[in-house]
């Protein structure tokens, strides 16, 4: 057998320090809360300790961005529009840096990370850098102005993408921010702190407070806020709508999703095959979007599901700063006891799991990627968001009956259609409740292509023109 | 696969209703797996193991119309000692040069274990009659070839003629034939990718090449842009994959033309490693065709060993 060698990227390109305060008004600065340690999921390793921010911290940093904006918004969309360009081109610049922290603090794999999140996080600074000039030419009037201070709370899987989707359009647009990143993964959002002065960028224009549930809770509740945006739950979105509701606050929300992943007979089998792979696996399906539910015709759902675990079988599992692994460290504890949870549930209800021959690390937490068979639409695997590499087997007979179960969710957020047929993919299109269809392809992002939910998994559109709608008074 | 193949062949329009039947492929996606498969990072100790085992699946070609005796010969003897300074190189799988020239590489090559094959049917083009091809062909393989590689019919590919290029394909098998008991000439059948255009064309050329009977499928003549790509291999190792499963006879692989590196070698390596596994990962069953690579190859092999990059004088150019 070809075995690989360890290839592990090194992680001495950067430096990890091992306290990091809140960034309020472009300085550096202690917590009321008690600080946190942030961990390596890989390892279970502490990697540094990191202040949680009190609701006075929030105050401070929200009182900073609302001093900030006057001199912000008042300045030309040419020159914000230099600020951004500069912190894009830092960021291209340190992307090996931003890309070790970021699986280090996650658990995804540095090729993920290098090849995926590092060029997109980039591509959105320079995407949402040209527009801020150009303000008066999106479709929203000739001079729209911005909402004032957004509080912008962001999550887990995709730390510093989420953090691009929020604060490149609330500054080019005229805003200031209030940033809060996930509680397990606050490493790259200070790096970027530091990116934002290494840039210039005016102090209190970005504010990054750290902290749990009750430091988003003061972000958004927080009465001088004018805008919420935040990416995560479902069950968390719900209580943001509801705290903020009669408040006057612009929200948009981007949620859970169970997309459907539609298989045709006629699709081209072995790059549907990599399609599911991607859709599901890709960074260990801690993705909203990720195609979790797999709807295979009838006629080839044999012959699909064979080429599936043998691709599977490929998949490397480990060590995430291996330049060659495929698959990651879970999160963390929480997230890996739901992901078991909700698969035992699967196996309970009658479901049949499978998973290649793969051997997990003794420390981090982990999960195989896992396939169900025999699903129903009734099953909770069907139904609930996991979160994890966990895919569920359905199959359909017709057109019709593909969009009816795929439709057949609270969610809304992807779908993706498979099939060598031109008009079948529009006909799809047409009718599947989703944000984003893709077709002959899956998990494909691009800063000028708006991305957001039907029904449970969300409001307003992230992305593209569309994207600066959430942060202009209009 | 439920179609009985045996049937398939009988005229342009079941091979048409059974190539056309098999699953297409998409270009971007398969571009992409290539792509991505292409990021593999082969360090170290596998780095050195896939070095020798590249050395060992070269055939080591010239077909230049300038081809002498004596570069036949220096390339022969490079074959067997890649690099004279250290023993403990692999020999080369095997050389490939022009039919008229077998006789003369079987001769410098005998008991040495290298291959000799020879291109043949009207390389690189193929547009010839087919008693001509069957003629070149037999003048190869009665000179002492192990192996034959022929092209197929582009022209008769492209407007449909599937049942021309199959019978041409099975005339060459049958030409490749020693009845006297001696082993009969391995049939690698050349593509010619670069001109088929489409991947799907890629996948049905495959298939009806394996079906006639190929013992290999071959990339490209090396005589036409693009050659040996990784979506392309890809492609054919898919193909090949496919076609033991659904009958139960393995065919080998040959990348050929426009690889030149050590990178692009291991690259190579890597597909068949991910697609179709180690059953693959061996010279029976996998060529890289190619002239330049194999001083790439020494270089960086003396460079795992020594630390040090010797000059490329230091290697023999053959």
């Amino acid at each position: 057998m070809f075995e690989y060698a360890p290839a592990p990227e090194s992680r001495d390109v950067v430096d990890v320090k091992s306290s990091y305060g809140l960034f309020i008004d472009g300085e550096f600065t202690d917590g009321a809360g008690a600080a946190f340690k942030t961990i390596n999921p890989a390892t279970e390793e502490t990697l540094a300790e990191v202040a949680a921010a009190s609701e006075a911290d929030v105050d401070r940093a929200v009182r900073a961005a609302r001093r900030a904006f006057g001199t912000w918004s008042a300045m030309p969309g040419s020159e914000r529009a230099k600020y951004l360009f500069r912190i894009a081109r830092i960021i291209q610049e340190r992307s090996r840096e931003l890309a070790v922290l970021e699986t280090l603090d996650n658990g995804k794999p540095i090729r993920e990370a290098r090849d995926v999140d590092l060029p997109l996080v980039a591509a959105h600074f320079f995407y949402y850098a040209g527009w801020a000039d150009k303000l008066g030419h999106a479709g929203y009037g000739p001079d729209p102005k911005p909402l004032g201070v957004a509080g912008q709370v962001i999550p887990w899987n995709f730390p510093l993408l989420m953090l691009a989707w929020k604060v490149a359009p609330a500054l080019a647009c005229g805003n200031t921010v209030v940033l809060k990143p996930a509680e397990t993964t606050p490493l790259t959002a200070l790096l970027f702190a530091e990116i934002c002065r290494q840039a210039d960028l005016p102090p209190g224009v970005v504010n990054i407070v750290t902290g749990a549930g009750e430091t988003g809770a003061a972000v958004v509740n927080h009465p001088d806020v004018n805008k919420v945006a935040f990416t995560g739950s479902t069950e968390v979105g719900r209580l943001i709508a509801r705290s903020v509701a009669g408040s006057g606050k612009k929200v948009t929300l981007e949620l859970g999703g169970k997309a459907a992943n539609i298989v045709f007979d006629d699709a081209a089998i072995d790059q549907a095959v990599e399609g599911i792979v991607d859709g599901i696996f890709f960074n260990q399906g801690h993705v909203c979007c990720a195609g979790s539910r797999l709807l295979v015709q009838e006629s080839v759902a044999d012959e699909l599901l064979e080429a599936l675990k043998r691709r599977l079988s490929r998949l490397r599992l480990g060590d995430p700063l291996d330049k060659n692994t495929d698959i990651g460290a879970i999160n963390s504890a929480e997230q890996l006891a739901r992901v078991r949870e909700l698969s035992d549930i699967g196996e309970a209800e009658g479901a049949e799991r499978w998973s290649p021959a793969c051997e997990l690390p003794g420390r981090g937490f982990w999960f195989p990627p896992t396939i169900f068979t025999g699903v129903a639409q009734s099953h909770r695997i069907a139904r609930d968001e996991v979160f994890g590499p966990v895919l569920a087997m359905l199959t359909f007979r017709t057109p019709a009956e593909a969009v009816e179960k795929a439709n057949n969710t609270p969610y809304g957020l992807s779908a993706g259609v498979w099939t060598e047929k031109g008009s079948r993919i529009l006909w799809m299109a047409d009718r599947l409740r989703a944000g984003v269809v893709w077709a002959n392809t899956f998990n494909k992002f691009d800063p000028t292509s708006p991305f957001g939910g039907y029904k449970e998994s969300g409001y307003g559109r992230e992305g593209g023109r569309h994207g600066l709608e959430a942060y202009l008074d209009v | 696969m439920t179609t009985p193949l045996a049937d398939v062949a009988s005229s342009d329009a079941t091979l048409r209703a059974f190539l056309h039947g098999l699953p297409g492929v998409d270009r971007v996606g398969a571009d992409q797996r290539a792509a991505m498969l292409g990021t593999r990072s082969i360090k170290t100790t596998a780095k050195a193991e896939a070095i020798d085992l590249a050395i060992r699946m070269v055939d080591l070609t010239t077909l230049e119309g300038a081809d002498t005796p004596g570069k036949v010969r220096a390339m022969c003897a490079k074959a067997v000692h890649p690099d004279p300074s250290d023993p403990s190189v692999p020999k080369v799988a095997a050389v490939c040069v022009y039919p008229d020239l077998v006789a003369l590489a079987v001769d410098a090559l005998a008991g040495s274990g290298v291959k000799v094959a020879s291109v043949a049917t009207a390389f690189p083009s193929g547009r010839s009659s087919l008693d001509v091809k069957v003629a070149d062909t037999a003048l190869a393989v009665a000179a002492g070839a192990d192996e034959i590689d022929m092209v197929i019919d582009r022209g008769a590919f492209l407007s449909g003629g599937y049942s021309k290029v199959f019978e041409e394909i099975a005339a060459i098998k049958a030409a490749c034939a020693r009845p006297g008991g001696e082993h009969d000439a391995h049939l690698k059948v050349i593509l010619e990718t670069g001109e088929l255009a489409t991947y799907d064309n890629v996948r049905r050329a495959s298939w009806l090449a394996m079906l006639a009977g190929a013992d290999f499928i071959k990339t490209s003549t090396g005589k036409v842009q693009p050659a040996a790509t990784l979506p392309v291999t890809l492609i054919m190792l898919e193909a090949v994959r496919d076609f033991l499963a659904a009958t139960g006879r393995k065919v080998g692989v040959k990348p050929a033309g426009g690889i030149r590196t050590t990178k692009d070698a291991i690259k190579m390596l890597v597909l068949v490693n991910e697609t179709v596994g180690e059953g693959w990962l061996d010279p029976d069953w996998f060529r890289l065709g190619a002239s330049t690579l194999l001083n790439d190859l020494l270089m960086q092999r003396q460079k795992m060993a020594t630390g040090r990059y010797a000059g490329p004088d230091y290697f023999t150019l053959d």
